[in-house]
């Protein structure tokens, strides 16, 4: 006991920090205790009470549209991150080569994730618009039996979502991937060249896993991209056509707003909510038992 | 340490010696396929932005051609205008203006406002950490990786038995909550790296908690407070979500009305005030990230590393 009780509960310090506390137990806690609270009861536009068990969660898991969004975050998420890692990779290594006018490559690069997904999603709206976009070019150029169409076929839309996340999201993968490349010792190279390791040798053997940290950093900041997907959605495509590019994140928003369901809506934002928490329980193993091992260590 | 070691035995080394390996040639078929790959990504980021640059200078009877890429014949900037004033969002007709200025002024005043209490936050954790106060700086952070549909209902409900659901100051706190997370983390690992005796010898000389934090912290929290701006103001301006959630129809921001002159058009399609409109709000994210370069980086990667 070497610490006053004054050290151990400073006001001016629990009081400077009254707003993170309100919003850490306040939101985070008390919010989605009660978003989980509300997904066994059958409240409709307003709260209420009237516990249902898992009423909600089998009504959702028949659903066709939730098991759409389900079956289209996940293609998306793969999609997506997996393009924009190996693009973002690519990117970082060929700017990596003592090119001219790199700053003008990397500001090409990254300017549209300085844009709101809004923005992104109408602009590859229109670029991918049957009568006025690439389509319509196409024939006017001459090649009259162009079709490219994606958004109006419910099988292709998708993929045009897929082709707006790596339009917006792979500049960022590049620019930490190449802030990692750049980290990466010199002396590393000139070894391995001295040794006669071929260059794409080096790179997936002795450079890649030193750069782990970056690589972490540009996944995670995908993986809440791709959660974050409902702006995007609602632009481009509004979910449709039909519900071919529904989402988990726009299901929900409709479930509250539109349908007016909340019980089934906290039940899908409760679903969401559970990987997370898996791979955040799994994030804080692995951190929790580093620890230990350098306490140990010492 | 060790890394100074290194350099000083290094510099004489790489002054008197040529570099290693053959000089690179300059043209050479790898160097040529590496700048074609490079100018064909550029194509790929930079075409949408062609097409809505020359179509936003045309008028709807050469739109109607079809000549996607060609460059407008007769430049015309009526389309802006008509996306700045008269462009209409569902039954209103005044254009994208009133958007802007409420995105102006949802974004200062939430900055503002989120800046400052993640600094304190920061700062608190960092050097007065009371009993529990790891535990709730951890509770915030695993609420950056939270699905916004997770919490969005109760805060609405919250909100509005507050009388502040659909109103300004609401939007204000409900950014002021969703930046906290990110900024409070990049605030504390700010405050970790600076010298303890610096903290230590202010207590000497019997400055408390407040004054600690104005005479010394602050000051020295210009560079970080530089990047949190951008975030901040970036991430704030390109909301949507939150925006036609919370802000209630009077307030909604620039990428709401946006979403609505667009996708919500009765009667014929104005492809060209449509694509005014959508620069009109990608400019400020836009001017912000030409302006401040390399911060704006420095930025998105210090808000997407964890711990």
């Amino acid at each position: 006991m070497q610490r006053s009780w004054r050290r151990r509960f400073h006001l001016p310090a629990v009081i400077g920090t009254i707003p993170m506390i309100l919003v850490a137990v306040g939101v985070f806690v008390i919010g989605i205790g009660f978003s989980v609270l509300w997904s066994f009861t059958s409240s409709k536009l307003f709260p209420n009470y009237d516990f249902v068990g898992l009423a909600q969660y089998r009504r959702l898991w028949a659903d066709s549209r939730w098991l759409v969004s389900v079956n289209n975050i996940w293609f998306f998420g793969l999609m997506s991150i997996t393009c924009n890692m190996v693009f973002g990779y690519l990117l970082a290594v060929f700017m990596d080569q003592r090119i001219r006018q790199e700053d003008l490559f990397r500001s090409i690069f990254l300017y549209p994730f300085a844009m709101s997904l809004i923005v992104t999603g109408l602009v590859w709206q229109w670029v991918l618009d049957p009568n006025l976009g690439l389509q319509e070019a196409m024939r006017n150029l001459g090649w009259s039996s162009f079709s490219f169409a994606p958004l109006v076929d419910a099988n292709t839309a998708i993929y045009a979502l897929v082709v707006a996340g790596i339009w917006q999201g792979s500049g960022v993968t590049m620019a930490i991937l190449l802030a990692g490349l750049r980290g990466v010792d010199e002396e590393i190279w000139k070894a391995a060249r001295v040794d006669g390791i071929p260059t794409w040798r080096t790179h997936v053997s002795i450079v890649a896993p030193m750069m782990k940290g970056a690589f972490a950093t540009a996944f995670v900041l995908q993986c809440v991209g791709v959660v974050r997907v409902y702006d995007l959605v609602i632009a481009m495509t509004g979910g449709g056509p039909g519900i071919a590019t529904s989402m988990p994140a726009v299901y929900v928003i409709q479930l509250i707003t539109v349908r007016q369901n909340v019980g089934q809506g906290m039940a899908a934002a409760t679903m969401m909510l559970l990987p997370v928490l898996v791979v955040l329980a799994f994030g804080g193993l692995v951190m929790w038992r580093r620890n230990r091992q350098r306490e140990a260590a010492l | 340490m060790t890394a100074g070691v290194i350099t000083t035995q290094e510099q004489p080394d790489q002054a008197g010696v040529a570099p290693f390996g053959p000089k690179p040639r300059r043209t050479s078929v790898g160097r040529i396929g590496l700048y074609a790959f490079l100018v064909v990504a550029a194509l790929f980021f930079l075409i949408p932005v062609y097409i809505m640059i020359v179509t936003s200078l045309k008028g709807m009877p050469e739109i109607r051609l079809g000549h996607l890429f060609n460059f407008p014949v007769e430049p015309t900037f009526q389309p802006w205008a008509d996306a700045w004033l008269h462009a209409c969002t569902g039954r209103d007709c005044f254009g994208l203006s009133p958007g802007f200025y409420n995105s102006v002024k949802i974004t200062v005043p939430s900055v503002i406002i989120s800046i400052i209490c993640a600094s304190i936050n920061g700062y608190a954790l960092t050097f007065w950490p009371y009993r529990g106060a790891n535990l709730l700086f951890g509770l915030l952070v695993f609420g950056a990786f939270v699905p916004y549909q997770v919490v969005i209902y109760p805060l609405i409900i919250g909100l509005s038995s507050v009388g502040l659901f659909a109103t300004l100051p609401g939007i204000i706190i409900v950014h002021t909550i969703f930046g906290m997370p990110i900024l409070t983390l990049l605030f504390r690992n700010f405050y970790a790296a600076l010298p303890v005796e610096l903290f230590k010898a202010a207590r000497v000389d019997g400055a408390g908690f407040w004054r600690i934090f104005f005479s010394i912290m602050l000051p020295m929290s210009v560079p970080i407070t530089v990047v949190a701006i951008i975030l901040q103001v970036t991430g704030i301006w390109n909301d949507f979500l939150f925006g036609i959630v919370f802000a209630g129809r009077s307030n909604w921001p620039m990428t709401v009305q946006l979403n609505n002159i667009v996708n919500t058009t009765t009667g014929v399609r104005e492809y060209n005030v449509n694509m005014a409109a959508t620069i009109l709000t990608a400019a400020v994210p836009l001017l912000i990230y030409f302006v401040s370069g390399r911060w704006f980086v420095r930025g998105i990667a210090a808000g997407a590393v964890k711990g």
